[in-house]
């Protein structure tokens, strides 16, 4: 298992060994040691390995992944998994502003709190987050699933297209063209295996609300819906 | 960008580090703000003394004939500390407005960066950790420090143009963001007798912090005010003689870190200010919420 040392190691040195790595290579589990708050650790990978980082990171962690799994054993600053394509991003503690911003896939999962402008302008990600979100979450959201466990601040899914919302705590405020609807069956099986895949035990789809767009501030066509 | 430090210290036992640790954090701020580089330190305040802290572009000429001036003047012994173009003068405190005025006479190209009992501001144009080490910055103690690397976007890269600002005695503020209404602002304090030195957006805001305390508000409430005056982006750090506030903006996209422990609470723009503190990986570590203000006195 290579263990990366970043007080010893250029993060660019980590960062291309990540990106090197063939298919099928053997080095599947990476640990990284005093990441000490840098910036970018272990982005756009493309491969199916996981990468254990060791305290808390900067800006971008993990951001454009695809396949890894990359897990932050500390809190993340602006930008995790931003315009994440596949895989799973873990943060075990809280993260900074607009976390998961743009994802296009992949789950990105927050222990602890997130700030201001996460999931915006998400595009196909899931998100989890265990505690709160702050303001402008969710805001021009396209598609995928932001779940929070806490509450969310203000102007939640403001301007928001097709992405959904699912919310348990209270909402501070919703955003423009954001309602509450209705939580029908498939969502609460959706919910449930967002809620599985997440690792979150003894909590129920049923305690969560749902939010997403009331559809009169964009064009929505329902000939288009299928493209969400 | 530009980036921000700040270290307020609860323990006495850390007060001899207080340079160092915060010289520390500053060179981690470089990248945010290569322009210029500045820091206020609190030190001891001895009693009824005060402390003008100078500068001059051309420190060996101004400051030993200013030395002179100034002895004269007062028919007594002038304690002047240079560090290179700046320069502490202390005096007792009943004499500051005199020996304030006497400067400006005596040497009207040296500039008063700020007064007060334990302040002193120290900032210049260059990289922040060449700046740092002109100044001696890891030598200096005292109780609490702030400190700015700018990358500048609102007015002109000079000193005077760099970070903390100092309105008012022991008192400073450093600014990451930009002011939209600044302009209006600094003339309605210029209608309330308040000069400012320079176009710079942060100098407004520091000046308005000193405004509202001259009305008789505490730091922390001078700051709740400013919610309502400012328009724009910003984290703002600032300082008072036993105070230590951070404040942003409702949008707060400006970032933000804070850590507190038993023996201090510390500032960064970043985590990575943070790092070389001692305990930091025990400590309460959070981004400060938007609009809300955070203050701590001694």
């Amino acid at each position: 298992m290579p263990a990366i040392d970043l007080s010893t190691t250029p993060l660019r040195a980590l960062n291309q060994s990540l990106h090197a790595l063939a298919e099928g290579s053997s080095e599947t589990e990476w640990e990284v040691l005093n990441p000490d708050g840098r910036h970018a650790v272990a982005v756009g990978i493309d491969a199916p390995v996981s990468v254990d980082i060791r305290g808390p990171v900067g800006y971008y962690c993990g951001g454009m992944n695809k396949q890894a799994t990359v897990t932050v054993h500390g809190s993340a600053g602006p930008g995790v998994a931003e315009n994440m394509m596949s895989g799973k991003v873990v943060i075990k503690g809280d993260v900074s502003q607009y976390a998961g911003a743009t994802g296009r896939g992949g789950m990105l999962v927050v222990e602890g709190n997130a700030a201001s402008r996460c999931g915006i302008s998400m595009k196909g990600i899931d998100i989890v987050v265990k505690g709160s979100i702050g303001h402008m979450s969710a805001f021009m959201a396209q598609t995928g699933n932001l779940v929070v466990l806490g509450d969310a601040g203000d102007a939640l899914g403001d301007s928001i297209y097709e992405a959904r919302l699912f919310v348990r705590g209270n909402v501070q405020s919703l955003g423009a063209d954001c309602v509450q609807k209705e939580m029908r069956d498939e969502h609460l099986e959706l919910l449930e295996d967002l809620l599985q895949r997440s690792g979150i035990t003894g909590v129920k789809p049923s305690e969560f609300r749902r939010y997403g767009s009331a559809r009169k501030l964009y064009n929505f066509n329902i000939d288009n819906a299928d493209a969400y | 960008m530009c980036g921000i430090v700040g270290l307020f210290l609860k323990n006495e036992a850390l007060e001899p580090q207080l340079g160092a640790l915060t010289s520390a954090m500053l060179a981690t701020m470089c990248e945010r703000g290569p322009d210029s580089a500045g820091f206020a330190v609190y030190g001891q305040s001895l009693d009824g003394e005060a402390k003008i802290t100078l500068q001059s572009s051309s420190p060996e000429v101004d400051f030993p004939a200013l030395a002179k001036a100034l002895e004269n003047e007062i028919a007594g012994a002038v304690n002047l500390t240079q560090r290179a173009t700046h320069a502490v003068l202390t005096c007792q405190r009943d004499e500051l407005d005199t020996i304030r005025a006497a400067v400006r006479r005596l040497a009207p190209s040296v500039r008063v960066m700020g007064v007060g009992e334990a302040i002193e501001i120290y900032k210049e144009v260059g990289y922040p950790t060449a700046v740092a080490e002109r100044f001696e910055l890891k030598s200096m103690k005292g109780t609490h420090a702030i400190g700015h690397t700018r990358m500048a976007t609102e007015s002109a890269v000079t000193t005077l143009g760099a970070h903390p600002f100092s309105t008012g005695p022991d008192q400073c503020l450093v600014h990451n963001g930009s002011l939209s209404n600044h302009n209006n602002l600094r003339r309605s304090l210029a209608h309330d007798g308040i000069q400012l030195e320079t176009q710079n957006d942060s100098e407004v805001a520091a000046a308005y912090l000193t405004w509202r305390m001259k009305q008789g508000l505490d730091l922390g409430q001078a700051l709740e005010k400013s919610l309502d005056d400012l328009d724009g982006f910003f984290t703002f750090v600032v300082g008072t003689k036993n105070g230590f506030g951070v404040l942003r903006d409702p949008i707060a996209c400006k970032p933000a870190v804070l850590a507190e422990t038993d023996d201090y609470v510390a500032f960064g723009s970043e985590y990575r200010a943070l790092v070389g503190l001692p305990g930091i990986d025990t400590a309460k570590v959070w981004e400060p919420e938007p609009a809300t203000v955070y203050f701590w006195e001694r």
